[in-house]
């Protein structure tokens, strides 16, 4: 069966084709050479003035797991919200689940529908693995992943108090990947979760856990290095000290210095670009933020851009989240001290545009979209659902590539606010180019998934077809055609097909003895047994529909 | 050595008979059955289970085989137009199959439990909360207030592993445990509630009152030694049993609990932790809300959910459903009278009063089939593993096969 995929305009910036007229090939699952004229193709779709991609990835959102549970179960008013009154409205259908916390079924449709074919949940929490394995077992059509979750957990700081080498800080942290089934190591604000759980409140980045004595700094320090030296593709995903608050920018820039130049990933930043200029002691930090990710090679981001309307904030960050349950609304919140492994805070929130904050809130991320020059080392996300719900990305992708569509948008914002943003001045527009790469080529690339995010020879057959429209919004929606793994599973944004995805794993070698101590910590002060804790592959393979992908590391190829 | 088909070799366990989850049992499948760590809920479910007697599936009490009897459940729930599925005594594997099938029936969901999860779900659907895990007890609490229940007679090893536990991380002493409303008390935990919340206000009158006033039968005096102690804490908990509030609008004295906690919050480090009843409800509950986006009460229309806590109980829709699904796998749990046709599956060991119109006897998980469940604090989800061989088929192998077999 070979399906032939014919006169497309390709958009593929790993092999540098920006708009290249050019044939397709797809054979079981994948694309190949030009097959000999022997061979028979079986299908040809005309795709002439079409726009091809490969199918996007969603390289951080919260897609399943414990607080996205909670988040549904609190909110059920949400599921209800089938049409968006907004004025930052998207393309919706009646019967759509448009909302923040869709079920892991309608998680899949919805990014499937919008050419998506991958999403990563970000805070995987060790404990919680298994409840985010099933969740994201459940999710239809896209392939998944998750990042483990490390550097509040008891475990790890004992040991980094205890001065342990950084031979047996990789021996722990390559064990919890394989233990919990994952393809990164996330940080979420370091050391400050757990100091949440001794009464502190707040921590900066060289300031000390009260009981622990170590600093975010040295947390960094340690995690950057232990997922460098292990070889694992995904840097070290960083949700920096300080989460939200006024003039925080200083502790991501302190942040970006925290690994000695080693590979991190700052996520979700626009939280974390904020000043205190101006009489409400909140401003733009966005062109600090900007210049400092432009100078800083080894530093990638996403920008985490909250667009208007009602969401749910949904983090592993309780010290932070406790802080801004009072900006809750509708006003609830959950907050959670969870295993002597991390904790975490669920708190909904509506983004107006009238809101002083809120409106700044939008203009800097947009800013940071905008200055950050490198289109490789920036990536387009909501942080979903904290900034907005996945499904705005196609107005996301149009407030970037139409200057007039985005100043429109800025003007009717509140006014203090467009007073002390700079966005307006910014006549950047993204390329079709640049959002293939910040969507597909950039993501695959920085998680390490090589057959995918782009149409060489030999990639998974994940694409997308588009039908040029000066509208992107409306383009981005809804794709003429969504290919998974050759398969043809959309057709006009519809589902025509129901596949399921993969999981993708890093497994880097660690020494087994690491286990022994572990035991002994778990049978001491845990409230399950060490083998309970370990996620086995059958428990996402054996199901029939689950498989796993286990990605080399870069110590492999080298 | 030649393996045997009944293994008598004692393997590490994990034991479904309450929302603890304890993992540490070594159980050997002999009879008498031989438990080390044991309690005793668990010696009673895995006596039980491992003496289920042999039977085969039933149509209105007369012996029919397996594929006799899926038939004829599908026939009924094909028949029907708004059936209840209740009991759901499952873990996550059987709640994932009743799922898909309620979908392709438009049922109604509902688990036998599901009274004071529901009251802890409103509670939290109305103002949030702020929560903890068994870990974190084991490892910080210093203080315990615990609310509506002595907790061990429906959690055994509680205080064994948690609370008297001799090593924990930060060298603390063994936690002071206080009680609120035991028993017939329980029912003065609305005022008892208030009368806290109030006395977090150092402005409320209620503070003048002389010590030995009496609010809800607890003196001004105690209560106030209660918030004392929750305030000197390095981390208290406070516990609640919202299955134990069996008074109208419990949902609002759960809630006056978990504004207590929020309070102290400001200055302390103080965290809730509700607890769940069993059977499977924080497994069923959880699994309901990531494939629907509900949590139960829920039900299916024309593929969609929709979400009633109140509409959708048990006893309301029993007068009105046209087919009951009862299902209770890890105890011989009997469904409730109903005149519809009634389709029963679950543990061998039932013994029906009115026979149903389908019983399908199935594995028990944890014994017969491996399974995975929540544990009551929701954050840690365990693996189930497999006892013993036997000829039950899961429930999701039962479920799976009605959806097949639908009209």
């Amino acid at each position: 069966m070979i399906t032939l995929l014919k006169n497309g305009r390709i958009y593929d910036p790993n092999s540098g084709k920006d708009g290249v007229v050019q044939d397709i090939y797809i054979k079981n699952g994948r694309i190949i050479t030009k097959p000999g004229a022997t061979e028979k193709i079986t299908q040809t779709y005309d795709l002439t003035g079409k726009v091809v991609m490969a199918g996007a990835i969603d390289m951080h959102s919260h897609i399943g797991g414990g607080k996205v549970n909670i988040a549904r179960m609190m909110l059920p008013e949400y599921q209800e919200t089938k049409k968006y009154t907004e004025p930052e409205a998207h393309v919706c259908t009646p019967s759509c689940s448009h909302n923040a916390t869709p079920s892991a079924t309608d998680t899949g449709f919805r990014y499937i529908e919008m050419g998506y074919t991958a999403a990563f949940e970000p805070a995987l929490m060790p404990v919680n693995a298994r409840q985010t394995h099933l969740e994201m077992a459940d999710m239809p059509m896209i392939d998944k992943g998750g990042y483990a979750m490390l550097g509040n957990d008891d475990y790890f700081l004992r040991m980094l108090t205890a001065k342990k080498d950084q031979k047996a800080i990789n021996d722990y942290v390559a064990w919890i990947l394989n233990a919990t089934q994952s393809i990164g190591i996330k940080v979420v604000n370091p050391g400050g979760i757990n100091a949440f759980k001794f009464n502190q409140r707040r921590l900066d980045l060289d300031e000390n856990n009260s009981y622990y004595q170590v600093t975010p700094r040295e947390i960094l320090k340690s995690l950057s290095t232990a997922v460098h030296q292990l070889g694992i593709a995904k840097p070290l995903h960083v949700h920096c000290n300080n989460l939200g608050a006024a003039g925080n920018f200083q502790t991501t820039l302190g942040t970006m210095g925290a690994s000695d130049g080693l590979p991190m990933h700052l996520t979700h930043i626009q939280f974390h670009s904020y000043g205190i200029e101006g009489d409400k002691k909140f401003s733009s930090a966005a062109a600090q933020i900007s210049e400092a990710l432009n100078k800083n090679k080894h530093i990638t981001a996403d920008v985490g851009q909250i667009l208007f309307g009602q969401t749910v904030t949904a983090s592993g960050d309780n010290m932070m989240q406790q802080l801004n349950a009072k900006h809750a609304n509708p006003k609830k919140s959950v907050i959670m001290d969870i295993e002597c492994d991390a904790g975490c805070g669920v708190v909904p929130f509506r983004y107006k545009d009238q809101n002083y904050v809120n409106a700044l809130q939008w203009a800097i991320g947009l800013e940071i979209f905008l200055s950050v020059e490198d289109p490789w080392r920036i990536f387009l996300t909501t942080d979903h659902p904290n900034g907005a719900p996945f499904t705005s990305y196609p107005h996301l992708i149009r407030l970037l590539m139409d200057k007039t569509f985005r100043n429109e948008a800025f003007a009717k914002l509140n006014l203090d606010a467009q007073a002390m943003s700079n966005l307006t001045s910014l006549d950047r527009e993204y390329s079709l180019n640049e959002i293939a790469i910040m969507t597909r080529a950039g993501a695959a690339n920085l998680i390490g998934l090589n057959d995918r995010g782009h149409l060489g020879i030999g990639a998974g057959a994940d694409i997308t077809i588009y039908t040029d429209n000066t509208d992107r919004e409306a383009m981005f929606a809804k794709p003429d055609f969504v290919f998974k793994d050759g398969e043809l599973v959309v057709k006009e944004g519809k589902v025509v097909k129901v596949v399921w995805g993969a999981t993708h794993v890093a497994k880097p070698k660690f020494d087994v003895s690491v286990e022994k101590d572990l035991k002994d910590y778990f049978d001491k002060y845990h409230t399950m047994q060490l083998d309970s804790f370990k996620i086995d592959s059958d428990e996402i393979s054996s199901d029939g529909r689950g498989s796993i992908i286990v990605h080399e590391g870069k110590l492999a190829s080298q | 050595m030649k393996p045997s088909n009944n293994t008598i070799l004692p393997i590490i366990h994990c034991c479904p008979a309450c929302g603890l989850l304890c993992d540490d049992l070594s159980v050997t499948s002999t009879t008498p059955v031989s438990i080390k760590n044991a309690c005793s809920k668990s010696i009673v479910f895995f006596d039980k289970a491992l003496n289920t007697p042999k039977i085969t599936p039933s149509l209105g009490g007369k012996s029919a085989d397996l594929t006799t009897a899926i038939q004829a459940a599908a026939d009924i729930l094909g028949k029907s137009y708004h059936a209840l599925f209740a009991g759901l005594g499952t873990e996550v594997q059987g709640m994932r199959a009743i799922m898909r099938l309620a979908v392709k029936t438009n049922a109604t969901l509902d688990h036998m439990y599901s009274e004071g999860t529901v009251r802890n779900t409103l509670a939290m659907q109305n103002s949030g909360w702020q929560t903890t895990t068994l870990t974190e007890i084991k490892n910080r609490a210093d203080v315990i207030l615990v609310i509506g229940t002595d907790i061990v007679s429906s959690f055994p090893r509680f205080f064994e592993k948690l609370v008297l536990n001799t090593d924990s991380l930060f060298n603390k002493a063994t936690p002071e445990v206080m009680y609120l409303g035991l028993d017939e008390e329980a029912v003065k935990l609305p005022e008892i509630m208030n009368a806290l919340n109030a006395l977090m206000n150092a402005k409320n009158p209620l503070n003048k009152k002389p010590d030995n006033d009496m609010i809800g039968g607890v003196s001004v005096a105690a209560l106030k030694l209660i918030l004392e102690k929750l305030k000197a804490s390095q981390y208290g908990v406070v516990i609640w049993s919202a299955s134990a509030l069996k008074f109208p609008q419990a949902e609002l004295t759960v809630q006056s609990i978990t504004q207590l906690i929020s309070k102290l919050n400001e200055t302390n480090r103080i965290a809730g932790l509700p607890l769940n009843s069993g059977d499977g409800d924080s497994s069923v509950n959880n699994t309901s809300t990531w494939l629907s986006g509900y949590p139960t009460r829920n039900r299916f229309i024309n593929g969609h959910p929709e979400y009633d806590a109140y509409h959708f109980s048990t006893k309301r829709q029993l007068t009105s459903c046209d087919a009951l699904l009862w299902i209770s796998t890890f105890n011989a749990h009997l469904p409730p009278i109903c005149d519809a046709p009634t389709i029963v599956i679950g543990h061998p060991d039932m013994q029906f009063e009115k026979q149903p119109a389908v019983f399908i006897p199935v594995g028990i998980p944890g014994v017969d089939h491996i399974g995975t469940m929540f544990r009551m604090d929701s954050s840690v989800a365990m693996p189930l593993k497999k006892l013993r061989e036997t000829k039950l088929p899961s429930l999701s192998d039962v479920i799976s096969q009605i959806e097949a077999n639908l009209p």
